[in-house]
């Protein structure tokens, strides 16, 4: 059977090329590997090889033809014992049907169904049973004590990172791992994020639980191409086939008095892509709670902590494998007059600033987020129809911010329920000064919360 | 290659008999052996070479990287592995899929973006991956994949087995910072790693010699303790032998090893690539002089082990093989709209 030998497409995008030159005749005896011809597109000239050995037949375009599409049947190549009577009823009709490409069925013609996107599933949180009896204990601790329970439930999970084992924790939220699990599962490692996250990735993929330690986020961003290429897309990457069951934790945001490479907020980087789940608790109950639900999750995720608030304090409920669901706002102080929604340390200024409002007479009504991806944005709706009135808070950079998402998403879903247009506080567009006023000015504060609220509300200035 | 005896396992998992001889070192190999290579490349060679046609013929998209020139070293490598272990790549992974007994049907019906395909056409080409097969991707970033394959072997001495993790990576991957990561942790902890540096000689369109400031790279596991060997990377043999140390050493708790394989693709770095920044006859003379089937091929004549129609027949079968893949990846339908949304998270 004689060989054809199509113009191919050397690049993604080309479609048509002029043939340079060839290397043969017709009768050339031609082997594997010979360059038979060159193919010329307006970006570069191309070295068309060929695969097989025989006789070149027939070449059916010219040398110097140009604007020859992609797919063409340009020469036959007969094979060993083909005589050129095999050529017969072969001619050099360029543009002959049979030889265009043999496009796939096209998109653009047959119409696409459309296809939503599902809505995340949120298991509801459960009340708590009655007489449930509670523990006072620091964020820290309640972040610990979740580690600490998986590990005894499942030998699969582990934790590493810098200072997490023989130092006890650089933030001393691994402290007393190593002792209770042993350095086969609390491992310290050298200080090379890229490197270690990616570890942690393929130990996941082999279906270990890693609890990767961050020592804080601003390091991650040495493994940004190990999070986001490797542990976040793979499962789609390979139709289901690879998960990446693992947790990614550790301080982020402003920490105080550290200057712009350690003091700033990730979590609209993360919850901008799809395959992670991105959490940011505030209270201990809720850390202790979404970190143990993000450890058994086989998904990974972004666990985002806040230095400032690890010595803080809150009750825990005594719960034996206590599990806050990943994806639910909570609403964390009800009020009818505006909305604040916020997450991690911005829910202690929106609470601060509930307060101050109250004492003005304004009854706001505080959600705290804890999950940023999925976003739940029912909960916040179902506040907006209440208030009709929002304001989002954020300790972090306003352009691209998850209270951009936020209000967009208002825009679209609930503007029929506003009386007033969405306002976010946030921090200020700068990188983190040093300085103590400077950063002061920089960072979130009650004050500003207060008088956002005061705006939507029309009680500016009263 | 469905049909064709698996080079990793027989039936119930335990090593094939054929590889016992290989333990004793030696340097020839049996008749069994050299037929089953000459068939595993060949079926490599040839299914690449219709993923080239078909790209040529846009019905694959995106990049396509070509292994063509390289078959021996995934070949010999693999010769030397069980069931548990785990292997991954590059980009460059078609051969290392086929090497892993994966069926040549998902894996050009991905590359033509079928629902049929391995990742059910959301992958491609540089993406691909089988759990079942031990297949760790395919993985689209330079480097990327080596501290993965650090943290596969990681799992298997957390885990306790006497399991190896291979991670294949070029001459260019060697260069980056997370290789080195990798190494340091690798040794630190002695897991299980076969580095295996698959040096062709050009990153992309750039020479070894031009990006590296030490070529002999072997060595670059020196200032982590890890031996290293060169290893001529055009005979399976070579690679084979090598291999067998390796894995024992990891086995017995010894790794990681590195090895290098002096190898050369003949395509360039994927179908875009004209590869202008190499003489025709630098190619030339490897594909005359030192092409990995052919060396098998000639051992099997010299030997008298089978004729040369016989090998022709077994060309044919193979190359009737790949052509029913290619019938499958083209006419297999694209994935159902529904599939867009579906694999971003695993639902529970």
């Amino acid at each position: 059977m004689s060989i054809e030998i199509l113009l191919p497409a050397m690049s993604p995008t080309m479609t048509e090329g002029n043939i340079a030159k060839w290397n043969f005749k017709e009768g050339d005896k031609v082997s594997a590997g010979d360059v038979v011809a060159e193919i010329e597109t307006d970006k570069a000239t191309m070295e068309l090889e060929t695969d097989e050995e025989g006789v070149l037949g027939k070449i059916l375009v010219a040398e110097g033809a140009e604007g020859i599409a992609v797919g063409t049947l340009i020469a036959v190549i007969l094979e060993d014992g083909e005589d050129a009577s095999s050529l017969d009823g072969i001619t050099a009709t360029v543009a002959a049907p049979a030889s265009e490409p043999p496009v796939m069925q096209s998109t653009e013609a047959a119409p696409v169904p459309e296809v939503t996107a599902p809505v995340a599933a949120v298991r509801v949180e459960a009340d708590l049973p009655e007489g449930t009896t509670f523990t006072n204990m620091t964020v820290r601790e309640a972040l610990r004590d979740a580690m600490a329970e998986e590990m005894r439930l499942d030998p699969d999970v582990f934790v590493m990172g810098e200072e997490v084992a023989e130092y006890q924790g650089a933030y001393k939220v691994t402290q007393g791992l190593l002792q209770e699990f042993g350095d086969q599962r609390v491992i310290d490692t050298p200080i090379t994020e890229h490197g270690f996250a990616g570890l942690g990735v393929g130990a996941a993929m082999a279906g270990l639980k890693p609890v990767v330690e961050f020592m804080t986020f601003n390091f991650a961003m040495q493994a940004i191409d190990q999070i986001i290429n490797s542990a976040a897309k793979t499962n789609y990457m390979s139709g289901g086939q690879i998960r990446c069951p693992m947790v990614f934790r550790g301080p982020n945001g402003a920490a105080s008095r550290v200057g712009a490479q350690h003091s700033q907020n990730y979590a609209s980087w993360y919850a901008h892509v799809p395959g992670l789940i991105v959490v940011a608790p505030y209270s201990a109950a809720d850390c202790k709670g979404l970190l143990k639900a993000a450890i058994k999750d086989p998904n990974p995720v972004i666990f985002l902590e806040n230095e400032i608030t690890y010595g803080y304090s809150f009750d825990v409920p005594d719960v034996e494998d206590y599990t806050v669901p990943l994806g639910k706002a909570k609403v964390v102080r009800e009020g009818v007059d505006v909305t604040l929604v916020s997450y991690s340390i911005g829910v202690k200024f929106a609470l601060d600033a509930a307060e101050k409002l109250a004492a003005e007479g304004i009854d706001a009504e505080v959600i705290d987020l804890r999950t940023i991806r999925p976003l739940d944005m029912d909960t916040i709706i179902e506040s907006v129809k209440k208030t009709n009135r929002i304001v989002c808070v954020e300790e972090g950079w306003v352009t691209c911010s998850v209270s951009s998402e936020i209000s967009a998403c208002l825009m679209e879903d609930a503007f029929d329920y506003l009386d007033a247009p969405v306002m976010r506080v946030t921090n200020e567009d700068v990188p983190m000064p040093y300085a103590a006023n400077l950063e002061k000015l920089t960072v979130v504060s009650d004050e500003r919360i207060v008088a956002a609220a005061k705006q939507v509300c029309y009680k500016q200035g009263e | 290659m469905a049909k064709k005896p698996s080079p990793r396992t027989t039936k119930g998992g335990k090593p094939a008999a054929r590889r016992k001889a290989v333990q004793k070192k030696a340097p020839e190999a049996t008749p069994e052996d050299l037929i089953q290579y000459y068939k595993d490349m060949l079926m490599m060679r040839r299914f690449e070479e219709k993923a080239g046609q078909m790209y040529g013929m846009g019905l694959i998209g995106g990049f396509c990287h070509l292994y063509i020139g390289q078959e021996a070293v995934v070949t010999g490598i693999q010769a030397e592995l069980k069931d548990g272990d785990s292997i991954l790549t590059s980009y460059r992974d078609h051969a290392h899929m086929l090497a892993c007994d994966i069926d040549p049907k998902v894996i050009l019906a991905e590359l033509t973006g079928r629902s049929t395909g391995i990742s059910k056409g959301k992958g491609g080409s540089m993406h691909m991956f089988s759990v079942e097969h031990g297949f760790y991707g395919g993985h689209g970033i330079v480097g990327a994949q080596v501290p993965i394959g650090a943290g596969l072997g990681f799992a298997h001495k957390y885990r306790g087995t006497d399991n190896v993790s291979v991670v294949y990576f070029g001459d260019g991957a060697v260069n980056q910072g997370q290789v080195y990561e990798s190494f340091n942790m690798a040794r630190l902890w002695n897991l299980p790693v076969i580095f295996v540096i698959e040096n062709n000689q050009y990153a992309m369109g750039t020479s070894l010699a031009r990006a590296s400031s030490e070529v002999e790279l072997f060595r670059r596991g020196e200032s982590f303790k890890i031996e290293g060997e060169a290893v001529d990377g055009m005979d399976v043999l070579a690679v084979r032998e090598a291999a067998s140390r390796a894995v024992a050493k990891c086995r017995a708790g010894e790794g990681p090893v590195l090895l290098e394989m002096k190898t050369y693709r003949y395509r360039g770095h994927s179908m875009s690539d004209p590869a202008k920044y190499r003489s025709k006859e630098e190619v030339s003379k490897m594909r005359a002089e030192f092409d990995p089937i052919d060396q098998v091929k000639n051992r099997i004549l010299d030997n008298k082990i089978m004729t040369e129609d016989e090998l022709k027949a077994i060309d044919k079968e193979i190359k009737a093989v790949v052509s029913e893949a290619a019938d499958f990846a083209t006419t297999s339908p694209e994935p159902d709209p529904s599939e867009l949304y579906t694999d971003v998270l695993v639902a529970e």
